[in-house]
C-alpha cells in the first residue's frame, strides 16, 4: 500500500497559516504579528534560494563538522541482546549538541533580515551556547534568557555563554525554568522587535518557527537515512529520540515520515513517574491548549494555568511540545513514551561505561528507551537512537546525585 | 445596542473620552475585586477591564505579572472571575465590563461554554491578548452568538492592511497598544499615537481606546484629546502592590488616581 504521507501531502504540513492539522498556528499579541509575517515571507523565499542553502550547508560542514557519524554501538547492542543499536552522533557537533544546526540557520536569517541583535531562551544552556557561538562568529549582539533555577544547575554553560560575549539574564518569574525564560524572551522581543531577531531553540513558538526550526534540523534525518542505507543496505526499523520541545526528534523523524515501515518513538521526561504528577510529558499525560504562540499538547491544570514541570534534565523541563509532534501523535504516525529520571540516569551510566560515550541527560532518555525497545526486537532489526548531545554539561548534576563535590 | 456601544456613543455626543481602568481579578484577594470595581466607577470609570489571571502572561511587564501571581496564590479561576462580574452586576447594571486575558484558560473551559457563561454573568466584551483575528474565528462566532463584543489589539507595528481586518473583527472598541513593549514599560508619545489613530480612523468608524504608558492625569488628558478611550492599568495595579494588606489604602489611592484622571480628561 502506498504511503499516505506523500511529499505533496507533507508540503501542506504545516499549511499556509502554520497549522499542523489542528495544532500550531500563530497565537501572539498583535505587536509581534507583522514581524512573524515578515519572517515567514523572507524564509519562504530563502528556503528556495540555492545561495542561502549552499551557505547553510557549507557552515554545517566546515563550522559544525557535519555530517555527524552514524555509529554502530556494538557493545551496547550485545549487552541488551536484541536489535542493532546505532547512535546518530549529534554530540560530536561543534558546541556539543544538535542545537547548533538550527542556530546556524536562524543566524543566517537574522543576517538577511538585517537585525543586529539576537535573543534566545535556553533550558539546559545548549541552545544558549549555540546561539552565543553563532553570534560571536557573526559579530551580533546576543542576550540569552535562562530560568534562575537552570542558571544554578547549568553553571558551566552560563560561563561558556559569557565567555562567548553573550549577556545571560536569569529569569526569576514563575517556575524559574525554560517556560519562564521563553516568556521573558518574548517580552524582550515585543519591546525591541525593530532591531532584534528571536532565535527560538526548538520546534515550538508561533509560525513560522516550528517549520523553519524543523527544516534546519532535518539534516539529522537526511544524513541518518543515507548512512543507514550505506551501512546496512536498508532503512532502520525504528527511530528513537528524546522530546522536550522536540527539535532533535523532528529533525530525525521528518525525512522518514513517508517510510511507513520505520516506526518512530519520541521519549518524554517522566521525571518522578507519570503517576506522581512531577514530570514533563505533555504528549503522554497532557491535553491540547495554547502556550507560547501555538496550539499543542500542554501540561496545565483544570483552570488552564500552566503546570510546573519536573525533569532531572533541564532541556526536557518544559510543559509544552512542538505542534508537529502533537500532530504526529494524533495521526498515530509516531508513538510517544516516557522515561523516568532514574531510568535516564541508569542509561547515562550504561552508555558511559559500555561505549565510552558520555551522553547528555536529555539524550539519556532516548538511550534508555532505545535499550528497552531493542530488547523486544529481533537481532536482525535496526534502531537509530539520536544521541542529541554530550554530557559534559551534566557533570555537576551527576556528581551531586553521587554525593561528590567536583 | 451593546452596553459598550451605548456608553461610547453617549460619550462621543458629550464630547468626552472614555476612562477605562484595568485591574486583575482576585488581586490582592478575591474578596476585594467587586469593591474595587465599584470604587473605580465612583471615581469616574466608564468601562472596566477585568484581568483574568494567567500563569504565563507573556505580554505583561513585572507589575501585572505579580498581580497574576497574587491572584493565583488564591487559585482564582476563570469561573471565579465570572462570579466577580455577577457580584458587580448585583448593584451595577450600566457600566460595561471587558475581560482581558490569555487564551489557555478559555480553551480549557471551552469556547461555547465560556461565551454563554460570560454573557450570563454580565460580561460585555472580551480581549484575548494572544489571539489575533487570524486565529480568533471560532471564539468570535461563539461571542457573537452570545452578543458579546470582541476587542482586538492594534500595535504600532501593525501594517495598514491588517488594521482594516482587525477593525472589522472587533466590536465595541479596538485597543491601540501605544508603545512597543510590555504593559507598564515605557511612556507613550502622543504625537505618534495621534498619527496612528488617524490611519485607523481612515479605515473604520469603531472607537479606539489607547493603552500602555498612561501613568498620570497629565498623560491621560493628553491621550483623551486624540482617542475615544483612555486605558490605564499598571499604575493602578501598583497601588495594590504597595499596600497589599491595607485594603482601605488601596481603595483610596485608586480612587484618587482615577478621579484625578477623570478631572484632567474632562477639563
Amino acid at each position: 500500500m502506498p504511503t499516505k504521507y506523500t511529499d505533496d501531502m507533507l508540503q501542506q504540513i504545516p499549511d499556509a497559516t502554520g497549522h499542523f492539522g489542528e495544532f500550531g498556528g500563530r497565537f501572539v499579541s498583535e505587536t509581534l504579528m507583522p514581524s512573524l509575517l515578515q519572517l515567514e515571507e523572507q524564509y519562504n523565499t530563502l528556503k528556495h534560494d540555492p545561495e542561502f542553502q549552499e551557505e547553510f550547508y557549507r557552515d554545517l560542514a566546515d563550522y559544525v563538522g557535519r555530517p555527524s557519524p552514524l555509529y554502530f554501538a556494538e557493545r551496547l547492542t550485545d549487552k541488551v541482546g536484541g536489535a542493532k543499536i546505532y547512535l546518530k552522533r549529534e554530540d560530536l557537533n561543534h558546541t556539543g549538541a544538535h542545537k547548533v544546526n538550527n542556530t546556524i540557520g536562524q543566524a543566517l536569517l537574522a543576517k538577511h533580515l538585517g537585525k543586529p541583535r539576537i535573543i534566545a531562551e535556553t533550558g539546559a544552556g545548549q541552545h544558549g551556547v549555540a546561539t552565543a557561538t553563532v553570534a560571536a562568529r557573526l559579530g551580533l549582539e546576543c542576550t540569552v534568557f535562562m530560568g534562575a533555577e537552570d542558571v544554578q544547575r547549568q553553571a558551566q554553560n552560563v560561563y561558556r555563554m559569557k565567555l562567548l560575549g553573550a549577556t545571560v539574564v536569569p529569569v526569576e518569574s514563575g517556575t524559574r525554568t525554560l517556560k519562564d525564560a521563553m516568556n521573558e524572551a518574548m517580552r524582550d522581543w515585543v519591546t525591541n522587535v525593530d532591531n532584534t531577531f528571536y532565535i527560538i531553540g526548538t520546534v515550538a513558538g508561533p509560525h513560522p518557527y516550528p517549520m523553519l526550526v524543523r527544516d534546519f534540523q532535518t539534516v539529522i534525518g537526511k544524513e541518518a537515512k543515507q548512512q543507514c542505507l550505506d551501512k546496512e543496505g536498508r532503512l532502520p526499523d525504528a527511530l528513537v529520540a528524546c522530546v522536550g520541545g522536540g527539535s532533535n526528534a523532528i529533525g530525525l523523524f521528518y525525512p522518514f515520515i513517508g517510510d511507513d515501515s520505520v516506526k518512530m518513538y519520541g521519549v518524554e521526561a517522566a521525571g518522578h513517574g507519570l503517576e506522581s504528577g512531577e514530570h514533563a510529558a505533555p504528549l503522554c499525560a497532557g491535553e491540547p491548549g495554547v502556550l507560547h504562540g501555538n496550539r499543542t499538547y500542554l501540561m496545565s491544570d483544570n483552570n488552564g494555568q500552566i503546570s510546573a514541570t519536573h525533569s532531572v534534565s533541564a532541556g526536557l523541563d518544559y510543559p509544552g511540545v512542538g505542534p508537529e509532534h502533537s500532530w504526529l501523535k494524533d495521526e498515530g504516525r509516531a508513538e510517544y513514551v516516557a522515561i523516568t529520571d532514574d531510568e535516564a540516569l541508569d542509561a547515562f551510566r550504561t552508555l558511559t561505561r559500555v561505549e565510552g560515550i558520555i551522553p547528555a541527560l536529555e539524550s539519556s532518555h532516548a538511550i534508555a528507551y532505545g535499550m528497552k525497545l531493542a530488547k523486544q526486537m529481533d537481532k536482525d532489526q535496526i534502531i537509530i537512537v539520536n544521541l542529541s548531545g554530550r554530557g559534559d554539561k551534566d557533570m555537576h548534576t551527576i556528581a551531586e546525585i553521587d554525593g561528590i563535590t567536583v | 445596542m451593546s452596553r459598550i456601544k451605548a456608553v461610547m456613543s453617549q460619550l462621543k455626543s458629550d464630547g468626552k473620552s472614555a476612562l477605562i481602568p484595568y485591574i486583575t481579578g482576585g488581586d490582592p484577594v478575591p474578596g476585594l475585586t467587586v469593591e474595587l470595581m465599584h470604587e473605580l466607577v465612583n471615581a469616574g470609570a466608564d468601562i472596566i477591564e477585568l484581568g483574568i489571571p494567567f500563569s504565563d502572561p507573556m505580554a505583561d511587564g513585572p507589575v501585572i505579572q505579580l498581580a497574576c501571581e497574587r491572584a493565583l496564590e488564591h487559585n482564582v479561576s476563570l469561573d471565579d472571575i465570572l462570579s466577580m462580574v455577577s457580584g458587580f452586576r448585583e448593584t451595577n447594571t450600566s457600566t460595561p465590563v471587558v475581560l482581558m486575558g490569555y487564551l489557555n484558560p478559555i480553551v480549557k473551559m471551552g469556547y461555547g461554554l465560556f461565551a454563554s457563561k460570560a454573557a450570563g454573568a454580565g460580561v460585555d466584551g472580551v480581549l484575548v491578548v494572544d489571539l489575533p483575528p487570524e486565529e480568533g474565528h471560532q471564539l468570535l462566532v461563539e461571542m457573537r452568538n452570545n452578543n458579546l463584543d470582541s476587542v482586538y489589539l492594534i500595535a504600532p507595528t501593525t501594517t495598514d492592511d491588517r488594521i482594516k481586518a482587525i477593525c472589522d473583527a472587533s466590536s465595541g472598541y479596538v485597543y491601540y497598544v501605544s508603545v512597543k513593549g510590555v504593559t507598564g514599560s515605557a511612556s507613550l508619545d502622543v504625537a505618534s499615537v495621534a498619527a496612528k489613530l488617524a490611519v485607523i480612523r481612515n479605515k473604520s468608524d469603531i472607537p479606539v481606546g489607547v493603552g500602555f504608558g498612561i501613568k498620570d492625569a497629565e498623560s491621560a488628558a493628553a491621550v483623551a484629546k486624540v482617542a475615544d478611550g483612555v486605558i490605564v492599568g499598571s499604575v493602578l495595579v501598583n497601588t495594590i502592590a504597595s499596600n497589599i494588606d491595607n485594603h482601605a489604602a488601596i481603595k483610596a489611592k485608586m480612587y484618587n488616581i482615577v478621579s484625578s484622571m477623570r478631572q484632567a480628561m474632562d477639563a
